[in-house]
């Protein structure tokens, strides 16, 4: 099973990034062969408008089945759960910690959006 | 002949140079017509309060999709240059409040699945006050596209001679849908920096757009001679100037600033008629 991760840096010691549209990367970890890989997500960055969106399509297409971020906005939760994609929220802590306590269970599984757009 | 009242800043009187302009074109029997195009924050008809005759819903077109259509190429996703369509798992999702109404997605859809259906955005008032015919848009709650509206409240009442239109603050898309086509555009400033620096922002958009224009000075008298030197240094035609006063700022307070102004100060605001007329394309009236 794949997780994808909002991630401010490379490898699985970055800080989670709190923001999930224009989060400059995301970590994609692989549970079964405990593998990662980053992908970068520099163009929706700095997108004008549309950035939950297409993270989240990145997201999808990337085959992953659960999201861990900081906060997911309306149009971003929209498409990630058109997607039937389980999306969880943390603050703080890096990747690392961040997936440790997702297979603890202590991460709240969100059933809308957490914050407005352009949050 | 169209002549727009923009600024850049906001809170530099628009409204009130628009309305006593108006009035003036009244007064002088000139048919005139004022046009609220600041839809985000309609406020002229505070002041002019005229009786609404009829108000119109203002619809713009957005894609619906026939899923049993669509065969999920994606030629919709990409054609769409504001993110609007999103293909998740071979289903087109739609964010109407995204969309711009290009209608591209309807155009390239190969299998014809893709419908457009009519979104409101807002409304338009029309109605007469003062002599003086009126129409304002107001933009639905939420909502962000307001240049559909704005064009729609500028095809308002084609008959008035001068129609005056009441323009948004800033540079961006709602101002420049707001100015463009005018014969004339007034940019009614303040003399401190944050109106010199506002202004020169305005005039350049104005400039880019290829319009005429003119610098209408409100509170003219706030600012120092330093300031003024500015502005002319800068190179803007002050057309016209109105003092601060506390008589007007009565008057606003009240909602009826315009007997003041056009009582203590008419000759200014002919001033701004007599120059866009300059610009009439229909030629000087006779």
């Amino acid at each position: 099973m794949k997780i994808a991760i909002s991630a401010s840096g490379k490898d699985m010691k970055a800080p989670v990034d709190e923001r999930f549209g224009r989060a400059p990367g995301f970590i994609l970890f692989d549970d079964t062969a405990d593998k990662f890989e980053y992908i970068n997500n520099n163009k929706n960055l700095e997108a004008a408008q549309g950035a939950g969106i297409q993270s989240a399509k990145t997201v999808i297409d990337s085959g992953s089945v659960v999201l861990i971020t900081g906060n997911v906005g309306p149009k971003a939760y929209a498409t990630l759960s058109s997607a039937g994609i389980e999306i969880y929220l943390t603050s703080g802590g890096t990747i690392e910690e961040a997936i440790a306590a997702y297979r603890a269970g202590t991460l709240k599984k969100v059933d809308n959006a957490n914050v407005e757009g352009h949050w | 002949m169209n002549i727009a009242i923009a600024s850049g800043k906001g809170g530099t009187g628009k409204t009130t140079i628009a309305m006593s302009l108006a009035a003036c074109c009244a007064r002088n029997e000139i048919s005139a017509a004022l046009l609220d195009c600041d839809v985000e924050e309609p406020n002229v008809n505070l002041f002019l309060k005229a009786e609404i005759e009829s108000t119109e819903t203002v619809n713009v077109l957005i894609p619906k999709v026939d899923e049993p259509r669509c065969t999920g190429c994606g030629e919709c996703e990409r054609i769409c240059a504001f993110n609007a369509i999103v293909l998740v798992k071979g289903k087109p999702l739609i964010f109407a409040d995204m969309c711009h109404s290009c209608g591209g997605c309807y155009h390239v859809c190969p299998e014809r699945a893709i419908e457009e259906i009519e979104k409101p955005i807002g409304v338009i008032e029309s109605g007469t006050g003062g002599g003086i015919a009126f129409a304002g848009g107001r933009l639905s709650i939420g909502e962000a596209m307001s240049p559909p509206l704005i064009r729609a409240v500028k095809r308002c009442h084609p008959e008035a001679e001068t129609r005056i239109i009441d323009s948004p603050p800033g540079t961006s898309c709602p101002a420049v849908e707001a100015m463009r086509d005018a014969d004339f555009v007034v940019l009614v400033s303040e003399p401190t920096p944050f109106g010199l620096n506002d202004l020169t922002l305005a005039a350049g958009a104005v400039r880019a757009l290829g319009l005429p224009f003119g610098v209408v000075l409100n509170r003219s008298d706030i600012g120092g001679k330093l300031i003024l030197k500015e502005y002319r240094s800068r190179g803007f035609e002050i057309i016209a100037s109105i003092p601060h006063s506390r008589a007007i700022a009565e008057g606003y307070s009240r909602g009826d600033c315009v007997s003041v102004i056009i009582e203590r100060h008419r000759a200014e605001i002919e001033k701004i008629a007599s120059y866009a007329e300059r610009y009439n394309k229909k030629g000087a009236r006779t």
